[in-house]
């Protein structure tokens, strides 16, 4: 999808401080200075079309609950029925491959700590691989959205 | 609905939750339906107050709140950097002496093209990298160029490190705390 002008002024200006009010699209389209049904149209695209996976709020998950990026060492003939099955474990909500000998990276979140663990060890078992557990000790970024290089890209 | 987490949800708002059971459901319901993201219709608040029997000045109270104490990181726009173009990203992982990995650690954190910074423990001997972060790019060099920048900036040529390319997305999605499953 080929973004324009406005479409990309509204991702630099909203990634955060989406306003809290009545009419929050309208107070964007103002400062937009196109109408707010064009701002519910555009987003409502955007969000059709991939570019956005919601409009809404990041939660600080460290603190809702219980999460862990956890790596497996899986031989390659394997990565992708792996994957498949760690896709299929409770709380799982990311999972990539990446290159390195511990090459399937996923993220498990659980209501508390126990579970979680409970989760994890279950998919140990089940799997038979090498796992890595490696819980967050400290965050140092604060999450202000991501500076989109529009020049860079294709 | 689980229900062992909640209670920080709730105590910031005292005023709502303490208001009785179908208040404090409604908040609870009220965090659930935001995982899913704002409706796109004029009055969103209006219409996550009809989903969840909060009025919408609860549903705005309660959101900035949770902003205001940090529960909500940030409220807006989530982009998918893959579908815009960004189709590189690496982990990379630093081993780092203990006393510095904080200051190293803030230091990474403030880059632009740094969208998380984390420190987390050595599993030896597999394991010897404590310190975390992602550099999203347009494409593998623009990557490694930003990392090269980084490693001669703040001097980190004797700091071991990897580069963890990703080459498939299997999953990528909102994390879900308050769901059943």
């Amino acid at each position: 999808m080929r973004l324009d002008t406005t479409d990309k002024q509204l991702i630099n200006l909203y990634q955060r401080d989406l306003p809290v009010c009545d009419r929050p699209y309208q107070a964007m389209s103002r400062q937009l200075g196109i109408a707010e049904e064009e701002v519910i149209e555009r987003l409502q695209s955007l969000q059709d079309s991939q570019v956005l996976s919601r409009v809404g709020p990041v939660f600080e998950h460290s603190r809702a609950g219980a999460s862990l990026l956890a790596a497996l060492a899986v031989p390659d003939e394997q990565i992708d029925l792996v994957a498949a099955r760690v896709n299929l474990a409770p709380g799982v909500n990311h999972n990539y491959a990446r290159e390195h000998t511990y090459n399937l990276w996923f993220v498990m979140t659980a209501p508390d700590e126990d579970t979680l663990e409970e989760r994890l060890d279950e998919l140990e078992h089940q799997l038979r691989l090498p796992m890595l557990r490696l819980p967050m000790v400290e965050a140092y970024h604060i999450d202000l959205g991501f500076e989109i290089d529009w020049e860079a890209l294709p | 609905m689980n229900l062992r987490h909640a209670p920080e949800y709730l105590a910031v708002v005292p005023e709502i939750a303490g208001a009785g059971p179908v208040s404090a459901w409604g908040l609870l319901r009220l965090r659930r339906q935001l995982e899913l993201g704002l409706p796109l219709t004029p009055r969103p608040y209006e219409k996550l107050a009809e989903m969840t029997g909060l009025s919408e000045q609860e549903v705005m109270t309660a959101i900035r709140q949770w902003q205001a104490q940090g529960l909500i990181k940030r409220l807006g726009l989530v982009v998918r950097h893959r579908t815009l173009g960004y189709a590189a990203n690496a982990m990379v992982v630093w081993d780092v002496p203990d006393s510095q990995v904080q200051d190293l650690g803030r230091t990474l954190a403030r880059k632009s093209f740094i969208t998380l910074c984390y420190q987390r423990p050595r599993r030896l001997p597999d394991w010897p990298y404590n310190l975390f972060c992602m550099i999203h790019g347009v494409d593998r060099q623009r990557v490694i160029d930003q990392l090269n920048m980084l490693i001669a900036e703040h001097g980190l040529e004797q700091t071991p490190h990897a580069v963890l390319f990703s080459t498939r997305a299997y999953l990528q999605r909102g994390g879900r705390y308050v769901s059943s499953n």
